[in-house]
């Protein structure tokens, strides 16, 4: 079984390296760009007996930092 | 002073800081490796340095703050023994639940190496002892995540609670409030970006990150 955890900074939270792109995606010339916010993806390799709480934990005791960033889980079960 | 220097794979300043605690102190502290389970018992100190420990792999800090040896640090310093982390330690630190908030990308984005301006918030403390309250010193910075940030209501309770040991005297990196240096409710924990090891002797242009060793050393001793 397959796991993407994705980590990214709360709302309200300053990403400097967010603007950074921001502005330089403005200075390769495309416009529209009301905002970006770069985050993390963590790709997991799971034993299928592995629970949900168990990533969960997993995001809360290291993958993410929870005073900072917020983090999603996606579950990929494996097709047989 | 008993003290201990912890030496994480990628820390570059525990050497400068085991100097200055045995210049200052006069006895050379153990160099304690992060896959200790142990420390030398009795400690009067324990000093977690400056580097890039892991690689900074993850978030910086976050790989040492969850080190074996942290276990006996973090024990250590819920039975008051004194801890001082600086730079990647007050990284560490934070990632490690002794101390609140994070340290983010600063928010130039640039990797800020310059003497800086620093008051001395609280002059209390076992760490700060030896400054006025109130007063200016002038402490090396050397660092790309010192951006030191927390929720409303943490800044508003470690403001409150006189925790802020020093604050930059002009932005430095985006922190709030201008936290350079945070210190724990029960105040034998003391976190800061700036390093006092490289203001230790006269060749080092000033020696006002002595007086932080040479006031802690009276503290403790």
């Amino acid at each position: 079984m397959k796991a993407r955890v994705f980590v990214t900074l709360k709302p309200g939270v300053l990403d400097p390296q967010g603007r950074a792109i921001h502005h330089a995606l403005e200075g390769l010339g495309f416009d529209g760009i009301e905002s970006v916010r770069a985050g993390k993806l963590i790709e997991l390799e799971l034993a299928d007996r592995t629970s949900d709480a168990d990533i969960e934990a997993m995001c809360r005791k290291l993958l993410a930092n929870t005073v900072i960033e917020n983090f999603r889980i996606e579950r990929q079960e494996t097709v047989a | 002073m008993k003290a201990a220097v912890i030496v994480f794979p990628g820390s570059n300043c525990d050497r400068d800081l085991a100097v200055a605690i045995r210049e200052v102190s006069g006895r050379e502290p153990a160099m304690v490796w992060h896959g200790d389970s142990e420390l030398p018992g009795g400690l009067d100190l324990i000093a977690i340095p400056g580097g890039f420990s892991y690689g900074d792999y993850l978030r910086s800090g976050a790989m040492a703050a969850r080190s074996t040896v942290m276990r006996a640090v973090v024990e250590a310093a819920g039975k008051g023994v004194p801890v001082l982390g600086v730079c990647n330690g007050f990284q560490v630190l934070t990632e490690a639940g002794l101390l609140p908030g994070a340290l983010m990308r600063n928010a130039g984005l640039s990797f800020v190496c310059r003497t800086v301006g620093l008051k001395v918030e609280n002059s209390q403390s076992i760490f700060t002892n030896n400054f006025a309250a109130g007063s200016e010193i002038s402490i090396p910075v050397a660092h790309h995540d010192g951006n030191y940030q927390a929720d409303a209501d943490t800044l508003a309770r470690i403001e409150g609670e006189g925790r802020v040991a020093f604050r930059y005297t002009a932005e430095v990196n985006g922190s709030a409030n201008d936290i350079a240096g945070l210190l724990n409710d029960a105040g034998n924990v003391l976190g800061m970006m700036p390093h006092p090891e490289r203001a230790l002797e006269k060749a080092h242009g000033n020696q006002d990150g002595r007086r932080l060793f040479e006031g802690l050393l009276e503290a403790v001793a």
